[in-house]
């Protein structure tokens, strides 16, 4: 198996594996409890706590707020942006986004819109430089600014902590919020709400966390038993959360490695006639979009299925519908329907994006015609 | 008291000589579902069979669900069975025909002693539990000509039964009885609604698809084989062939004109769906084609399609619209299944002008472009079978 789809999911580490199964033979207890069960519990979500507000940054300097633990990172982006409804009363208050969303943030939005929340939404294919175009947006009025670290479908990124700053410096006021869920641990990271999960670095899925700064308020959207700090109510999963810090912890992002990965890839492309490329410089290295004319993405992915390498059509979350996201970086109708996403683990070698290759032009000769 | 369910025979009580063969597979056909149910007793009287649950697990409702589903079979009605004593029939029957003659206006009774030593006779059963059922329930009338509710009596040696509540049911004849044959099964709304009306004229149903990867997903073929799975509800088990058909529509694209495809392409299903029959002893093939609805179901078409079969082929839904064939196909359960949005191979190298008035000889002249025999051969050779059993969730989908 070549396993080329790690943007959609990664393969638990066994370091994720090892903690979890000793977590669920010693310390099962209730964090809530008061016996010891209860506080080993507590023991490893406290550590799991600093161990990821240290990693979250990628500086040396750790982030300086809380931590939430939520099911994954469609709960974070929601707690982050409903949970920050108090800010969008009275009415006239906007929010300034981008048209590359996930749809746990921009199906959110689409909710605020309808409640009569002002959304301003960017797409990269309009300006030069991306994040000044989102400052230049923000106002008096904007309560909120959601942008992606890296996109999900082209691993087009921007640079976060600029964005962070250069907000702030314009209206102190604006709550930054970035989803970060193909950009954690790959990226430099600050915001005063960050969203992120634990399956796509090699954890389990069912958990991810939001990362909230210090004097950025958010409001629950459960209410329950009050657990961390009544933002989240429901018992703690400390076996998912035992998994999710020894992920963090073994997690390395080997940016040359994957640099020669995707210049192998794009090098073995050019090769082939009629390849669109989707993802541009501004990308990071584990993730490669582009189209092969002619061919379209679902038939492509099930041939080389057929040779045991897997690779995505766009977005796995939206199963199978065509990208509402790729047009917004200026990606034609026709190549949006051919489009491939490509995407690196430490576990891919040359021989991968080899055979990946060999089977793409093959695929092209059976089926372009 | 106890309660035992009585099956009345459909058409089958209309045959001749031949009838118990029919009755034979009628009741093999129950007990094989009931089975799963829990353990009962059988036994066969005047066009109607007894069945008596045996065990704690034997459950009449549940049985009598299962029951509605077997074709074969005209009504279906449970029934008390009581001591041979009017006195305690009276007694109980306030409490027992209380669902049966909810909202009812009007009714009658119907009595029957097949045991002529009982000492009261039909006609004073009849006046005895008419007076019961009146004072149980003072707002119902009587109607001897055309009443909401039938209570019947019948004194037999083993018992007094006493029944009212009459279900009908799937109608047909039993599954097996007309033979077997093989249903083309695509995935579309329409086949699995031509393999159940089949069924019900007693022919056994198995099913053959065609896949194309990769240009057809997993997911196409796992919603077809779940599509397989809840037609055995009421075809009972259901051989499934699978045939890979990539090269056969590759070569077909390669060397045949464009307007051809979608015939050429069905005649080669047809093809290979003919050697299954003859190779495994099925006597037909069945077919989802209402005429007209698309290109490919024209008259000229289906003209076309059908000179390429040596076997008959039935085609149940010719003369039915969409909207009936979808009534039925949510009757039966299989609507759901059959809209989920997987592409099947029909619509794979689909021309954009396909010829909707197609001649047999200008096709056979386009097929015979190229010599398909050694591909049909390989398809054959390298189709996989698979039963599907009554009763066994073995197909999940999301």
């Amino acid at each position: 198996m070549i396993y080329l789809d790690n943007a959609a999911t990664t393969k638990p580490c066994t370091e994720c594996v090892k903690a979890v199964n000793a977590a669920m033979e010693n310390a099962f207890g209730n964090a809530s409890s008061l016996h010891g069960l209860g506080t080993s519990s507590i023991q490893i979500i406290a550590r799991a706590r600093k161990t990821l507000l240290t990693a979250v940054t990628g500086t040396k300097k750790p982030f300086d707020g809380e931590v939430l633990f939520t099911s994954g990172a469609t709960e974070s982006n929601n707690t982050a942006l409903l949970g920050s409804a108090h800010r969008f009363r009275p009415h006239g208050k906007r929010i300034v986004s981008t048209a590359i969303e996930h749809p746990s943030v921009a199906k959110t939005l689409t909710r605020l819109e309808e409640d009569g929340v002002e959304i301003v939404r960017l797409a990269p294919k309009d300006h030069e430089d991306f994040v000044a175009a989102l400052v230049n947006e923000v106002d008096e009025n904007t309560a909120l600014l959601s942008a992606m670290a890296v996109n999900n479908e082209t691993g087009f990124a921007i640079d976060v902590p600029r964005l962070y700053r250069e907000v702030k410096k314009k209206n102190p006021r604006t709550i930054v919020h970035i989803d970060a869920v193909q950009g954690f641990l790959k990226v430099p990271l600050d915001g005063d709400l960050i969203s992120v999960s634990g399956h796509k670095i090699h954890s389990t899925k069912g958990i991810g966390a939001l990362f909230i700064k210090k004097g950025a308020k958010v409001l629950p959207l459960l209410s329950g038993g009050g657990q961390q700090s009544g933002l989240r109510s429901g018992t703690e999963p400390v076996e998912l959360i035992a998994g999710f810090e020894a992920a963090v912890s073994a997690y390395r992002f080997d940016k040359e490695r994957f640099a020669e990965l995707k210049a192998l890839l794009l090098q073995m492309l050019a090769e082939m006639e009629d390849i669109g490329i989707n993802s541009t410089e501004d990308c990071v290295p584990n993730i490669v979009n582009f189209s092969v004319r002619g061919v379209r993405s679902e038939i492509m992915l099930h041939s080389l299925e057929e040779d045991g390498i897997y690779v995505s059509s766009g977005s796995a979350c939206s199963k199978g519908k065509s990208s509402d996201v790729l047009p917004a970086f200026g990606v034609s109708e026709k190549d949006v329907d051919c489009a491939v996403r490509v995407s690196f683990s430490a576990e891919n070698c040359a021989e991968d994006i080899e055979k990946l290759c060999d089977k793409i032009a093959k695929t092209i000769e059976r089926i372009r015609r | 008291m106890k309660e035992l369910i009585m099956v009345k025979y459909g058409e089958i009580a209309l045959k001749g000589i031949n009838k118990k063969t029919f009755e034979d597979m009628l009741q093999s056909n129950i007990k094989r579902r009931l089975k799963k149910i829990g353990q009962f007793g059988y036994e066969r009287m005047q066009s109607t069979i007894y069945i008596e649950p045996l065990n704690e697990e034997a459950d009449v409702e549940a049985a009598t669900d299962a029951l509605k589903k077997v074709f074969g079979i005209g009504a279906i009605q449970k029934c008390a069975v009581y001591p041979k004593d009017i006195e305690v029939v009276k007694a109980d029957l306030g409490e027992y025909l209380k669902e049966a003659l909810e909202g009812a206006k009007t009714f009658k009774i119907e009595a029957k002693r097949a045991d002529k030593t009982f000492p009261l006779t039909s006609p004073e059963i009849q006046q005895t539990l008419g007076d019961a059922v009146l004072d149980a329930f003072p707002e119902i009338g009587v109607d001897v000509h055309n009443p909401d509710v039938t209570v019947r009596l019948e004194i037999r040696d083993n018992g007094a039964y006493l029944s009212a509540k009459r279900i009908t049911g799937a109608g047909g004849m039993p599954v097996g009885s007309s033979g077997k044959a093989l249903l083309m099964l695509s995935g579309g709304i329409d086949s699995p609604v031509a393999g159940y009306m089949m069924a019900k004229r007693g022919l056994v149903v198995d099913c053959i698809h065609y896949v194309s990867p990769p240009y057809t997903s997993d997911r196409a073929l796992t919603k077809v084989q779940k599509l397989c799975e809840e037609m055995t509800d009421f075809c009972g088990d259901i051989m499934f062939y699978c045939v890979p058909f990539t090269e056969i529509q590759e070569a077909i694209r390669d060397n045949c004109p464009e307007e051809y495809f979608t015939v050429i392409m069905r005649r080669l299903m047809i093809k290979i769906a003919d050697r299954f029959c003859k190779k495994d002893g099925y006597g037909a093939m069945i077919t989802g084609e209402s005429l007209a609805q698309v290109a490919s179901q024209t008259l000229s078409a289906i003209d076309c399609t059908n000179a390429a079969a040596e076997l008959p082929v039935f085609r149940p839904l010719i003369g039915m619209d969409k909207i009936e064939i979808t009534e039925i196909a949510r009757k039966i359960g299989t609507f759901e299944t059959s809209i989920l949005p997987y592409e099947d191979c029909c619509t794979v190298f689909s021309p954009k002008h396909p010829r909707t008035k197609p001649k047999l000889e200008d096709v056979l002249k386009a097929e015979s472009a190229f010599d398909f025999d050694a591909l049909i051969e390989k398809a054959v050779a390298e189709t996989t079978v698979k039963r599907y059993k009554y009763g066994e969730e073995t197909v999940f989908l999301e």
